[in-house]
This record gives structure tokens, sequence and C-alpha cells, in this order.
């Protein structure tokens, strides 16, 4: 069966949905290698001795071995070399911005087209998890310590997911009625099917993880009442859940969202099956979408599945853009509208809803503090965008329930939660987080970084207080 | 699973519910709320907390759509797929001296934790109850036990004064009762009149805002509200707001913005239980 496939240059193409056809259903876009192109693409690595792919990933997967036993059609073997280091590869390698990571300085990339590693992980994960219905999981001897962790998002799942391992007693608390924070609620079905999150969420589970929906720590449970209850730790993985918007005027009128409203009616309440779901959502026949991250794509694309046509209105230039390359593309191929250097300036009404926005152009100025050129207004070029509905996607930041509750937490001034970098150790003793709380919004596998290493801390924690 | 353990019709479409909701229970405090969803296809709902008496919380609901009516079908031993809270800011609450609590239709529901608290801390509490008619009333003794004077308002005069609760709450000022605070909860027009009145005098007035919310948790920024210029999240800085800086007549366009989806919602409904809405009401 094997093709021989020499050294070559270029990757194996993903079978995807054609953009006419996808954006009329919700199902996955991108399709997923067959075993056939899964072992032709892993014999493109040429096992550099130097293997830089490894450092490139947050959760630091032996890569090379992995690709290495797909090529020997070892599927199974593949899955579990990766769940060594990572509980949830079947989502990553869909979500993660490979570019920037593994991919970004795999040796192949300097002369050819870098591995598919993304690509070949949900491969070996799909596989694993349609060819073997149960897996078997080994029951660690048990270690003395009990821990809470707050939120269920990948931090959340990771950290819970490696104590667990370890051998601690670990309690998930998720203040939404389903778990996996922005996995459930904020990516798309047609990304990130949620049979999938649901599946690695049911793995983590296996390990002995408790997991507890409904429960908004700060109010449903304190912190205080956590350690009074015998925790004996705790992770903070709460997220950046507080959407911004752009204070300016007209915002509130209907037919204006965040994006974590218009997303959380759509992926997590089912609204694109409306009435069989209670939960409306209502669009315009033209939707602006302000923004050009992640989760400005994800808004643009559910909208043009719900019937709209589509806007992305964005105030820097197409390099500027941070979303994942292959949802630009994308959302491109889907045929979005982009309008760059643009910045909305006001949203005009008509009896309470939306009828317009009004924009001004931009242009490049001086480098800012995050070392891109900042945007500047060009003065007297407004100009008005009709459209009847606009979402706003400019950024989040975490939510103020937990930490207001905690006094003593030490924090920054953009609202982050300050953590010992090594430990990942908050202000407070026996506090850790990680993930979108500490940093304010970055990835998935950031976050699962962000959790690897607080269960180390935690672990360590542990161990000294048992000692005394 | 959160297990319905009693039922009671207290009046024309609105119902008490008792929970079964042992972590909801042990932080509530007056002012606070849940969010449910009945089953794996329903909306997320906020529901104030009524009342709470060991692992259980009390909720009162009156039917208007798709969700609060499918809610009210349910009977006792049913379950609930998810409550979530207690949400939302708790109300203040402390020894002002006199508190008038205005309370309209199933506001008086949301009202009677809070017109007890106000007792407790030491305040003298008159309560003003405003309905439709007399059977829309509820809740009348329990408040008359808490409340050092009570009176009722009807729109038909079925009952009590013939006219809305602000004519009483206007009887009082005119006698000249001195007034500390006012909390009126209810439908908003109700609350609107009252902080105009309110106003003029310089009376302090707290209402409770009602905006469409999903999550509840300070997630989405659905239930915004203008308060003193500002927006606000109505799930996380609220429900409670000072009254006279409330841009209701945005709160109030906001709410309509899903009517017509919501009517469909609540039609087809109605046709598959195959009444067309007589039957449970
Ligand atoms: C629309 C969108 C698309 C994205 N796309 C990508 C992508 O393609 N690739 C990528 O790598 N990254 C992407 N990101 C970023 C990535 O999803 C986040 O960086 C990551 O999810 C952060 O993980 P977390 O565990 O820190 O928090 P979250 O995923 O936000 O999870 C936090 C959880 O904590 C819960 N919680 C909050 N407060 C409490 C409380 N008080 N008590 C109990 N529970 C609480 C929340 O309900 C939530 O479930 C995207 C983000 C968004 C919003
Ligand atoms: C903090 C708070 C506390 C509340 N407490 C109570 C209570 O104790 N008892 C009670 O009977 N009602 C209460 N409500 C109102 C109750 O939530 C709505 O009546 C209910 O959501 C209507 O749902 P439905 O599907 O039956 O009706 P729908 O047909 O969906 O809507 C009818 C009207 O209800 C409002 N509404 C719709 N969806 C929502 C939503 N998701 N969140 C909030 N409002 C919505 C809208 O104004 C709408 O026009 C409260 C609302 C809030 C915000
Ligand atoms: S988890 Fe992400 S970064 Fe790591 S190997 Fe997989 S795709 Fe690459
Ligand atoms: S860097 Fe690329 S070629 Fe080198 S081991 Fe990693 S995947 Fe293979
Ligand atoms: S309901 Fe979502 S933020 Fe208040």
């Amino acid at each position: 069966m094997r093709r021989t496939v020499s050294r070559i240059k270029k990757r194996i193409d993903m079978p995807s949905q054609a953009p006419a056809e996808r954006v009329g259903n919700f199902q996955e876009v991108a399709l997923g290698y067959g075993p056939e192109d899964a072992v032709a693409e892993a014999s493109r690595c040429i096992h550099c001795p130097k293997q830089p792919c490894v450092a490139g990933c947050p959760v630091e997967i032996d890569i090379p071995a992995f690709l290495k036993l797909i090529a020997e059609e070892k599927f199974g073997e593949a899955a579990a070399k990766i769940k060594e280091k990572n509980s949830l590869p079947a989502i990553c390698g869909r979500v993660c911005p490979q570019e920037n990571q593994c991919e970004g300085v795999c040796t192949l990339g300097k002369r050819g087209e870098a591995i598919a590693i993304g690509a070949l992980e949900r491969f070996a994960a799909d596989w694993e998890r349609l060819n073997v219905p149960d897996q078997q999981v080994q029951e660690p001897a048990k270690q003395e310590g009990k821990v809470a962790v707050v939120g269920s998002g990948p931090a959340g799942l990771t950290v819970a997911a490696e104590l667990a391992r370890m051998g601690y007693e670990v309690t998930v608390f998720e203040a939404l009625h389903v778990p996996g924070g922005v996995l459930s609620y904020g990516i798309p079905e047609f990304r990130l099917p949620k049979e999938i999150v649901r599946h690695e969420i049911e793995y983590v589970q296996s390990l002995g993880v408790k997991l507890l929906t409904n429960v908004v720590i700060g109010r449903t449970i304190t912190v205080d009442q956590l350690f009074d209850e015998g925790y004996d730790a705790i992770f903070i993985g709460a997220g950046a859940g507080l959407p911004h918007f752009l204070n300016i005027p007209g915002e509130n009128l209907n037919g204006v969202f965040s994006a974590n409203e218009f997303l959380t009616r759509v992926n997590l309440m089912k609204a694109y099956e409306f009435p069989v779901y209670d939960t409306p959502v209502k669009l315009g026949k033209k939707v602006i979408v302000v923004g050009a991250g992640n989760t400005a794509m994800d808004a643009a694309r559910n909208a043009l599945r719900l019937g709209s046509e589509v806007t992305i209105v964005y105030r820097r230039s197409r390099q500027e853009m941070p979303a994942r390359l292959a949802e630009i593309h994308h959302a491109e191929e889907e045929g979005i509208e982009f309008r760059l250097l643009t910045n909305p300036t006001r949203i005009i009404g008509e009896n309470g809803w939306v009828k317009a926005m009004e924009c001004i152009r931009m242009e490049l100025g001086e480098p800012d503090e995050s070392g891109r050129r900042r945007p500047v207004p060009v003065s007297g070029s407004e100009f008005v965008l009709e459209c009847d509905s606009v979402i706003i996607a400019v950024g989040q930041s975490p939510n103020p329930i937990l930490t207001k509750s905690l006094p003593g937490l030490e924090m920054t001034k953009w609202g982050t939660v300050v953590v010992d970098p090594e430990t990942m150790e908050t202000s407070i003793p026996g506090i850790f987080a990680g993930g979108d709380i500490i940093s304010g919004g970055t990835t998935v596998i950031e976050a699962m970084g962000d959790g690897k290493k607080a269960a180390r801390g935690i672990s360590a924690y542990l161990q000294k207080k048992a000692r005394v | 699973m959160y297990r319905i353990v009693d039922k009671r019709e207290l009046a024309e479409k609105i119902t008490l519910f008792v929970l079964d909701a042992p972590l909801v229970a042990a932080n509530a405090r007056p002012g606070q709320f849940v969010v449910i969803r009945v089953d794996e296809q329903g909306e997320r709902i906020p529901l104030t907390i009524a009342s709470t008496e060991g692992g259980k919380i009390t909720i009162v609901v009156q039917e208007v759509g798709k969700t609060t009516a499918h809610l009210r079908s349910k009977e006792i031993g049913d379950a609930l797929a998810d409550v979530a809270g207690p949400l939302g800011t708790p109300a203040h609450i402390e020894k002002v001296g006199t508190v008038v609590c205005v309370a309209g239709g199933v506001g008086t529901a949301i009202i009677y934790p809070e017109a007890k608290a106000f007792k407790e801390a030491g305040n003298k509490v008159i309560t003003l109850m405003g309905a439709r008619n007399k059977s829309l009333l509820f809740f009348t003794d329990e408040l008359a036990q808490v409340s050092d004077q009570i009176m009722y308002a009807t729109d038909d005069g079925s009952f009590g004064h013939h006219g809305f609760v602000t004519d009483l709450l206007q009887q009082l000022i005119d006698e000249g009762t001195t007034i500390d605070q006012v909390v009126a909860i209810g439908p908003i027009p109700m609350m609107r009149a009252t902080c105009n009145l309110t106003k003029k005098y310089g009376i302090k007035t707290v209402v409770s805002l009602n905006p469409v919310m999903v999550d509840g948790t300070g997630m989405c920024g659905a239930c915004r509200v203008t308060v003193g210029g500002e927006t606000k999240f109505c799930c996380t800085d609220g429900p409670e707001f000072d009254g006279h800086q409330v841009d209701f007549e945005e709160l109030a366009a906001r709410n309509c913005q899903y009517v017509d989806k919501e009517r469909l919602s609540y039609t087809m409904y109605q046709e598959k239980r195959g009444c067309g809405g007589r039957c449970h009401g």
C-alpha cells in the first residue's frame, strides 16, 4: 500500500470541503488525512539531528518519534506517544497556529515545506478515537494531596490531567453547563467539532479527574471555602472571557454583539439549529465584524454560514492580522470581504436598530510597544458602511468575578494575574494560575504549556507541604 | 441533576418551584439569581432566588414564552438539566430607616427576600403591591409578614386601590411619610414610573433590571445596560442599580430584540402540546 515517497519538498495537501459547499453547512472544513496520505507525509521527516520542532511545541511532544510511528503504520502507538505529553491531541492538531510553532521551525521548511505536524497529530488522534474505543488507562500510585481547578479550558484540563496522572485527587469546577472553555463556546463546530472536544474531555476524566459544571468559583463556592473543604492547592484557569467593546456611540443598539455573545449563542447554545434548540440568534443581511484575530475570523465565518454577507473591518494591515494563517485563507476563500486600515468611529441606528457604521481610514505610523506599527487616523477620511449587524471582536480580558473575591491576589494593570514563571504560583501561597488569565489571551497550546508547568509547580508544593 | 421537590401554582401563569440545589443554596443572598436550563435543547434563562432552606432554593416563574412555559410543565420529581448560581451582586441591605418596597407582577417574588432582609436589618418596611387584577396577586401573606404596612393596587380595581402602585407611593409621600429608600422591582414601565416620581422628591431608589442574558457570568455582554451614561453588565455589576441613573428606554428596546423568534418558539411549543396555549394557564 505504501507509496514510495522520496524526500520531496512539497507537503501532501489535506482534503477539505470546497468553499462554495462549506459555507452552506456547519460541518468541518478540513477533512483530515487518510492513512495513505498520513504515512506519505510522515515519511517526509528527515529526522534531522537537532529536531527543532520539539522545542517549537510548548508541550514538547516527541514529534520525530510519533512521525516515525505513523510512517510505520503504527497509528495507535503514535497516538500514545503524543499523549505522553499532550492530553488533547485531536484539538491541538486542529487549532494550533502551527506556522508559528512546531512547523514554523521545522528544518524542512527552510528549503521546502515544513512537515504537516498538526495535521498528522490530528490524524493519529482521530484514528485512535475511531479504532480504539476503550483506551486503557493505568492507575498511578496515589499521592497525598487534593487539588481544585477553576475552569475547564485547555489550561485547567491540562493541569487536571497531569496531576491525575501523578496520582493526585483533582476536581475541576466549571461555571458553564458544558466543559471546555473557548473550545466549547468560542471555536466553531466547522473548525473543531464538539464531538471531538467531548471525547478528549472524557479522556481526561478517564484519568480520574472529577468535573463539576454549573459551579462559579467566587459565587457558588469561594476560594476560602475550597481550602476549608480540604483542598490543598488551587489552580485558576478561568481564562479571559470579559469581552471588550470599542466605547464608541451606538454600541448598545439592537444588532450589536460582542463576538463572545454571538459565538456562545451559535456554538454553545446551537442557535444555528433554532428552533430545535431554544436559543435564537438574529443577524441581518449585512454583517460587519470588527477585528482580525481568531475570534473575528470565527465570528465572520459563522455569520456567513447563517446566510449573511460579511465584511471584516480592521484598523491595521494584513501583516498584523493576529489570526491563524489557515483561518484567514479560509475566510477569504469563503468570500468574506476585508476592509483593512479602517477603524469604526460610531454605529448609526434607526428605531433602535443598527443601520450603518461610520469608519475612518488609517495609516501606519511608528511601531508601538507591541512592535507593530501604530495605526493613526487619516483626518477627514470618514465614510459610512451600510450594515444591519455588528460583531465586536477586539479582544478580551480576565473576568473579574473570581479575582475580585481574592483581595490579596497580585494583578497587573491589565487585570491579569501575576505568577512566578517557573512554578506558576500566584502571590497567594497554594494558589496557582495559567492560561489566558495570566496572558490576557494567547493560544490553546500556550495555555496547555502553562498547565503543564503549573502541575509540576503544584506537585512540588504538595510534596513540600506533605513533609512539614 | 437538579430535582424539583415541590411545586405550587401561585397565581395565573405564576408557579413556585422548590429545587434541590445544595451548592447554590449554601451561598445565596437576597438579590441574587440562578441561570437554569430545562433540558439539553433549552435556553439559559435567569430566575431570582426567592428563598432558600436547607439545600433547597425556591424560584417563582411567570410564563411569558417557551422556556418559562416548558419549565411550568415540569412536575415534582422531574429534574432540570442545569441550575447555576448564585449569580449577580447581592442586594445592598443595611439599616436606613424606612424602606418602601414597590412590587409589580412577578417582581413580587424578587422583592420578597429583600423586604425580608430589610426588615431583619431593623428597617420599617412598607410594601406596595401592584398587579393587573386580583388573580395575579401572590405572596401577599409572606410579604405582609415582613412588612409593617402593606397596600395593594390593581389596574382594574378588583382588589385594593384602583390604579397603579405609583398612586400609592404618591399617597405616602403626600401624607408626609418619611421614606429613606425605595426598592422597585417589576415591569419596566412600572420601575420607570416609580423612578420618575421619586426623583422629584430626591428619594434614593434601587431597581432590579431584567435584560436578556446568556451566560449570566459576565462573559458575553448581552445583558449590557446604560447606567449613569456608562455601560454595565447587569449579570455581574447588577442586577440592582440606582434607578435614577438607568436608561430604561434602551433597556426596553434591547429586550425586544428577539420578539419574533421568541413568538415562533412559543407558538411551536404550544402547538406541539396540542392545546394552542389554552390549557396551561
Ligand atoms: C473565538 C476564539 C477562537 C480561538 N481560536 C484559537 C485557535 O484557533 N488556536 C489557538 O491556539 N487559540 C485560539 N484561541 C485562543 C484560545 O482558545 C485560548 O487562548 C485558550 O482557550 C485559553 O485557555 P484557558 O484554559 O486559559 O481559558 P478558557 O478556554 O477561556 O477557559 C476558561 C474556563 O473557565 C471558566 N470559568 C471562568 N471563570 C470561572 C469561575 N469563576 N468559576 C468556574 N469556572 C470559571 C470559563 O467558563 C471557561 O470555561 C481562540 C479564542 C477564541 C475566543
Ligand atoms: C436577573 C433576572 C432575574 C429574573 N428573575 C425572574 C423571576 O424570578 N421570575 C420570572 O418569572 N422571571 C424572571 N426574570 C425574567 C425571565 O428570565 C424571563 O421571563 C425569561 O427568560 C423568559 O424566557 P421565555 O423563553 O419563557 O420567554 P421569551 O419568549 O424568550 O421572552 C419573553 C421576554 O422575556 C425576556 N427574555 C427572553 N430571553 C431572556 C433571557 N435569556 N434572559 C432574560 N430575559 C429574557 C425578553 O424581554 C423577552 O421579550 C428575570 C430576569 C433577569 C434578568
Ligand atoms: S501541540 Fe501544537 S505545537 Fe505541539 S506539535 Fe502539536 S500542533 Fe505542534
Ligand atoms: S524539524 Fe522537521 S524534519 Fe526535523 S525532526 Fe522535526 S519534523 Fe522532522
Ligand atoms: S449575561 Fe452574558 S455578560 Fe451578562
